[in-house]
């Protein structure tokens, strides 16, 4: 629905504050950025992480007594849907080499790695084949490849100062040294990135960047590489077999306590079938329509943390998930579309970030998390007030769009921004005219399970690659590196995972082999009657 | 903000989910309509944002004969609309090989000769949720215009509701995609820039620099970060740091 006159009237004052705003920006003055030690205090009081009594310590497992979200803790200490005296390990219903869970940008990836090595590959998928938060990711992805201004060390230190500087160091160097090569991988695929006419990458700032290295395929940039990889995986159909509805449940361990494959479960007809592969490779993506705190979120619908539980269950770690990405700007109103993500493009690409006074409260290329608890400070009734009131009784800020045509040329924001300028105009807004209402949306997982930068964890035979893991963003991941890491980590995922095959003729698996669900079980009634978890 | 949504009182409609009538609320997508009436969805529901062309759906209103189509996901229901998702639609796509393609107009043709029994009818741009023409591209694949394509298509989810209404049996979406592929990779120049920083990179030149960041203190490296020089964001594409140590 188009804005309310309520809304109309508020808009005004917007229009009436801009054409300073514009003359600004235009000559570089910015609102001023937090320093380092302000960002402390604003992210202790305002940021959903830090809210009393919303995260508790796991009861069982690798790592117990770790406190993380509530929501995902319920999912971790459950119990499984399978019954494993029911699961014949001994007769596969199907047999690969690879065995990849999940099908989003990370998974197809590694697909396409691993059948280039040679490896039979099988991708189990809860949903469809692309399906996925990758999908979704609307800004770009981060590489340092402009030679003479930016380079890997500058990624680095961007990566570990939005990850409060606690990030994995090996990860980081992986990530940020593979970049440039994955990007070259995914233009020579035939990716639309958004060029010059001689061929040179354009790029732009995203918030936390010290130099404009996030590519982009207009404001679609992870549609553009989903549809592109997934793709070229149908042009290797005799390699790599799509398996789509079939969510993996269990991973199962062979005798000596090495992957084995997964369970799956047919959506559709209720069975569950075993696939024995001889490596595993977890990619199935984040949490967020867990719906943490009950934030509105803007991941698929698929992002129910399934990988998180199957490899905890099997005995990998966890690490970094006591905090949760909630991006800054997801869209508040129209309620239809609601949660919905705003790429932080736009901020890049100069639009400001205001109150119900037109005024700007914050410099708007904040790392995430800060960004985030700034306009939460401003919404919320405890901390400014000075939230736009939605029709539904909720809160948001305005995201001034308009500027960005003034800016940068008419038609800017059509061209640049069709995806959103589309969805907005279903609802009879123009986004080049009227600025958008928004609030903080839950978004990322920044942690998740522990691996090396082989992508290896500690299961041997299992890997994970993308959201799923956890360690290179440190606590708060920044924009554009989200569709990086699923790239870098995904091709090295598949190549990892397809070479540990080769070396050793690996037994079979035999009697002893288990459905790791089994410790896990053994583990819950322990504490159900009273003793000790510490079993195994 | 942190509650969960409020439901705001709004007027009941009813519409009709393959057949059967259910009221739901009048400002309801499809989409959270059906969920409403106490659906889980497993197929025709992804990204619920518009972009991952899981929902395609197909709808009458009462007083028109027109069959309409659109995503559940952003389609607002209407009193009385009879609907159907198509979470499916079968469409053959040929295999290639990019590398040993060219990105000529006659390889289009080669892969999807049926693009030349395209009647010009125009269904597929009045069914296309992302307001693409449809018709328009296909008639450039007919020219051999691969740049066209792409740049015609660029928005296209793969929803198939082209497909869906097309009385010629294109598959409009795969030859679309091929096109954009082709595009990229063969008529649009590489970017010399990723080669170079990849030489760069494999030859060890930010070895030193990297390791000798990975074993700082976290004191050192917010100090290294405080005073990282920023690029405006204003500036060129020119633009070069004043401290070109490490770059």
């Amino acid at each position: 629905m188009p804005y309310p006159e309520s809304l109309k009237k508020l808009i005004e004052k917007v229009v009436a504050t801009r054409p300073a705003r514009v003359e600004r920006k235009k000559k570089g003055e910015e609102f001023p950025a937090l320093k380092l030690e302000e960002r402390e205090p604003v992210l202790r009081n305002f940021h959903p992480d830090f809210i009393e009594g919303t995260r508790r310590e796991i009861k069982v497992g690798p790592s117990k007594g770790y406190a993380i979200s509530n929501e995902i803790v319920d999912l971790l200490e459950a119990k499984s849907r399978v019954n494993p005296y029911l699961i014949n390990l001994l007769d596969p219903d199907f047999e690969t080499d690879v065995l990849i869970i999940g099908a989003g940008g990370a998974g197809t990836a590694a697909a396409l790695l691993a059948a280039e090595n040679g490896a039979k590959v099988t991708i189990a998928t809860k949903l469809r084949h692309g399906d996925a938060n990758t999908m979704m990711a609307e800004g770009g992805i981060q590489a340092a490849d402009k030679v003479g201004k930016d380079s890997p060390y500058y990624h680095y230190l961007d990566i570990l100062g939005g990850g409060h500087f606690v990030n994995d160091p090996e990860l980081v160097y992986t990530m940020v040294n593979n970049a440039p090569d994955a990007l070259r991988w995914l233009e020579g695929l035939g990716t639309s990135f958004s060029k010059y006419e001689d061929g040179k990458m354009k790029t732009m700032h995203g918030g936390g960047t010290c130099r404009k290295r996030m590519h982009y395929a207009a404001d679609i940039t992870g549609a553009e590489i989903m549809k592109t990889i997934r793709d070229e995986a149908r042009n290797h159909e005799d390699m790599i077999n799509v398996i789509e509805f079939s969510p993996a449940v269990e991973i199962a361990l062979d005798d000596q306590g090495r992957c084995a494959g997964a369970v799956l479960y047919n959506l559709e007809t209720a069975e569950y079938h075993f696939v024995k592969a001889k490596a595993v490779i977890i990619a199935t993506g984040g949490s967020g329509r867990l719906h943490i705190q009950n934030f509105m979120t803007t991941n698929h619908y698929g992002a129910t943390a399934d990988g998180i539980v199957m490899a905890y269950r099997a005995g990998v770690p966890i690490s970094f998930l006591h905090t949760v990405q909630y991006h800054p700007t997801g869209v508040v109103f129209p309620e239809q579309a609601e949660g919905i993500l705003i790429t932080e493009k736009f901020r890049g690409a100069g639009a400001n970030v205001l109150n119900i006074h037109g005024e700007q409260f914050v410099y708007e290329r904040e790392p995430r998390d800060v960004e985030a608890a700034c306009i939460i400070r401003e919404c919320n009734p405890k901390g400014r007030g000075n939230g736009v009131p939605t029709p539904t009784g909720k809160f948001g800020v305005w995201l001034d769009s308009p500027m960005i045509d003034m800016l940068r040329g008419e038609g800017t924001v059509r061209k640049e921004f069709p995806g959103k300028h589309i969805l907005y105009r279903r609802f009879g807004i123009d986004i080049s005219k009227e600025p958008m209402l928004i609030h903080p949306t839950l978004h990322y997982q920044n942690g998740g399970l522990d691996i090396n930068s082989k992508c290896e964890t500690k299961v041997p035979g299992l890997y994970a690659a993308g959201e799923v893991s956890g360690g290179v963003h440190g606590e708060n991941r920044l924009m554009g590196n989200s569709l990086l890491d699923v790239i870098v980590f995904g091709r090295i995922a598949g190549t990892h995972g397809s070479t540990w095959l080769k070396p050793r003729s690996r037994s079979p698996a035999k009697a002893g082999s288990r459905v790791a669900w089994q410790l896990s079980y053994h583990q819950l009634k322990l504490v159900a009657d009273g003793e000790s978890a510490e079993v195994d | 903000m942190t509650e969960p949504s409020e439901t705001t009182v709004d007027s009941l409609v009813p519409i009709f989910f393959m057949g059967k009538r259910y009221d739901v609320p009048a400002s309801l997508t499809i989409q959270k309509a059906l969920e409403y009436a106490g659906y889980q969805h497993i197929r025709g529901c992804g990204c619920r944002g518009g972009v991952c062309g899981a929902c395609g759906t197909v709808f009458r209103i009462p007083d028109s004969y027109k069959l309409q189509v659109g995503l559940a996901c952003q389609t607002v229901v209407q009193p009385g609309m009879h609907l159907m998702i198509l979470p499916f639609y079968p469409g053959n796509r040929s295999v290639f090989d990019i590398e040993e393609m060219k990105g000529t107009g006659g390889e289009l043709a080669a892969l999807y000769p049926e693009i030349f029994k395209c009647i010009g009818c125009n269904a597929c741009s009045q069914g296309c949720p992302m307001d693409i023409d449809v018709m328009h591209y296909m008639a450039q694949a007919i020219r051999g215009d691969v740049a066209g394509v792409a740049e015609t298509s660029f928005d296209c989810i793969m929803c198939g509701l082209c497909a869906s209404r097309c009385p010629a049996e294109e598959v409009q979406f795969n030859v679309a995609i091929l096109a954009r592929r082709l595009n990229a990779r063969h008529k649009t120049i590489r970017a010399k820039h990723l080669e170079e920083r990849v030489t760069e990179i494999n030859s060890g030149k930010f070895e030193e620099p990297l390791r000798d960041l990975m074993n700082k203190s976290m004191e050192e490296l917010k100090e290294l970060y405080k005073v990282r020089e920023a690029e405006p964001q204003m500036a060129e594409e020119d633009w070069t740091p004043v401290d070109a140590r490490y770059v």
